[in-house]
């Protein structure tokens, strides 16, 4: 019995992956909007402050970082919602595999469509911005890491508020004071690479961000999807 | 032991209890905060630098203390209406939920006054105040949450996980708004309060803080009979004792 149900759980989460990231190349709109929209939002801020490129490269680490924080509040704002509203969430609840460990292939998903992407292309938005390439390392790992510790928490929040109207502003209340430490611990690291210093211990804390959140997240995240369902 | 654990999961004996603390609180907490505010603002020294504008203290810090421990109550509330699903745990929550984040905002806006002459600014982007300011948004959001759903029972679980994953992060958020604040320290802020406080200052502080504890009790017991009241309006023992 025990046996068959772990080869259950791996097939399941491979299946559930497949199945996530089948769904975001059907409508690739929702990988690309939140990209389009962490560009356009740095385009705003040299109009809105002057194009010297110093002051720029002084404020990047923090511009890039609450760029990324706030188009990681809009991919969780959509992540339950189809599933709960064409019933899958319920049969994902239902399954025999334990839910805090079921919504995991969805953030995985969602992660290698928003988060990996975003931090990868990061460097040019950098460059934008006047961030010498050097630090481009720095700036990719950082955002791995904290996309997917800011991932892990707006879910919990998103799975609190999927079934409330008009859910996305609240999401935003409850979730943005959660990621203040994930902000300081990334622009921190930033700005150590770019005044010389060194960023290994803000990176490090963001590996520990990601593995305490892997740890405890999921257990909120399956409490608040089955609050949301009424189970 | 356990029958008094079982009585405070009972919501008519949970009313009886405030109606019987309620009479005593109230007039000594009333009369504490006037003593202590007398005290404190009137015969308490003056402070040999910031003059008579320190004495803010007795309101700023006692409510940013109780603000804190208030998030602490919330969170067991929610603790315990989760795990062993008390109907009253949630009410209790619900309850401090409004009153920590007065305090909070009280903490907050007596710092912005005391601030002015002391540090010459109305905000600083200093790390407790910072980190006070993220503590009422966690409190915002928890009222934000509860008022969004419609069935209030789904409401307060929801809630009391939300307010247990703000206590996991609130050391985290401390620490870390500390060591960002370590980053940017502007080198003209320090003020006299650090170093030791005498003791014809420290008395009326700490009455001021006991005073706020017990204003915090007795705000959350009329909050809770004012719940208890309007969810259990249908109920007989209810009727019974609004009618005796």
């Amino acid at each position: 019995m025990t046996e068959t149900r772990d080869i259950d759980i791996l097939h399941y989460c491979r299946s559930q992956t497949a199945r996530h990231l089948m769904l975001m190349v059907r409508s690739p709109s929702e990988v690309v909007n939140p990209l389009l929209f962490f560009l356009l939002v740095i385009v705003l801020f040299p109009l809105g402050l002057g194009p010297d490129p110093e002051q720029l490269s002084v404020l990047a680490p923090g511009i890039l970082w609450v760029v990324a924080l706030l188009s990681n509040l809009m991919i969780c704002m959509r992540l339950f919602v189809d599933d709960l509203e064409d019933g899958s969430l319920e049969q994902v609840a239902m399954a025999r595999v334990p839910l805090s460990i079921a919504v995991l292939p969805q953030l995985l998903a969602s992660w290698l469509a928003s988060g990996l992407l975003l931090s990868l292309v990061s460097p040019i938005f950098g460059l934008m911005l006047g961030l010498p390439l050097d630090v481009a390392p720095v700036l990719v790992a950082s955002l791995l890491m904290g996309t997917a510790i800011m991932l892990l928490l707006g879910a919990v929040g998103a799975a609190l508020t999927v079934g409330v109207q008009r859910g996305g502003i609240l999401l935003a209340i409850l979730i943005l004071p959660l990621y203040v430490p994930i902000l300081i611990a990334g622009t921190r690291a930033l700005n150590e690479a770019l005044h010389g210093g060194d960023p290994t211990v803000a990176l490090a804390l963001l590996g520990a961000g990601v593995t305490g959140g892997l740890l405890l997240a999921p257990v909120a995240i399956a409490a608040g999807v089955r609050v949301s369902l009424e189970l | 032991m356990w029958r008094i654990i079982h009585q405070f999961g009972s919501p008519p004996w949970v009313y009886r209890f405030c109606d019987k603390v309620i009479p005593w609180l109230m007039p000594i907490t009333i009369g504490a905060l006037l003593v202590g505010s007398v005290w404190g603002l009137l015969f308490a020294p003056t402070d040999y630098k910031q003059g008579d504008s320190y004495r803010i203290i007795y309101i700023h810090v006692p409510a940013a203390v109780v603000a804190l421990a208030g998030y602490y109550v919330m969170a067991l509330a929610g603790l315990v209406s989760l795990v062993w699903r008390v109907k009253l745990a949630d009410t209790a929550m619900r309850a401090a939920a409004p009153i920590g984040a007065a305090y909070t905002a009280i903490a907050l806006i007596t710092g912005a006054i005391w601030g002015k002459p002391t540090w010459g600014a109305w905000w600083v982007w200093d790390a407790r105040i910072t980190s006070m300011l993220i503590l009422f948004f966690l409190y915002v959001g928890v009222i934000a949450l509860f008022e969004a759903y419609e069935n209030k029972t789904v409401a307060a679980r929801a809630c009391a996980i939300l307010s247990l994953v703000g206590t996991v992060n609130i050391p985290i958020i401390y620490k870390s708004v500390d060591w960002w604040y370590s980053l940017h320290q502007p080198a003209s802020i320090k003020f006299t309060g650090s170093s030791a406080i005498d003791a014809s200052m420290l008395y009326p502080l700490l009455g001021m803080i006991i005073t706020f504890y017990a204003l915090f009790a007795l705000l959350m017991m009329l909050n809770l009979k004012q719940s208890l009241t309007e969810e259990y309006a249908q109920s007989a023992w209810l009727n019974k004792r609004l009618a005796a």
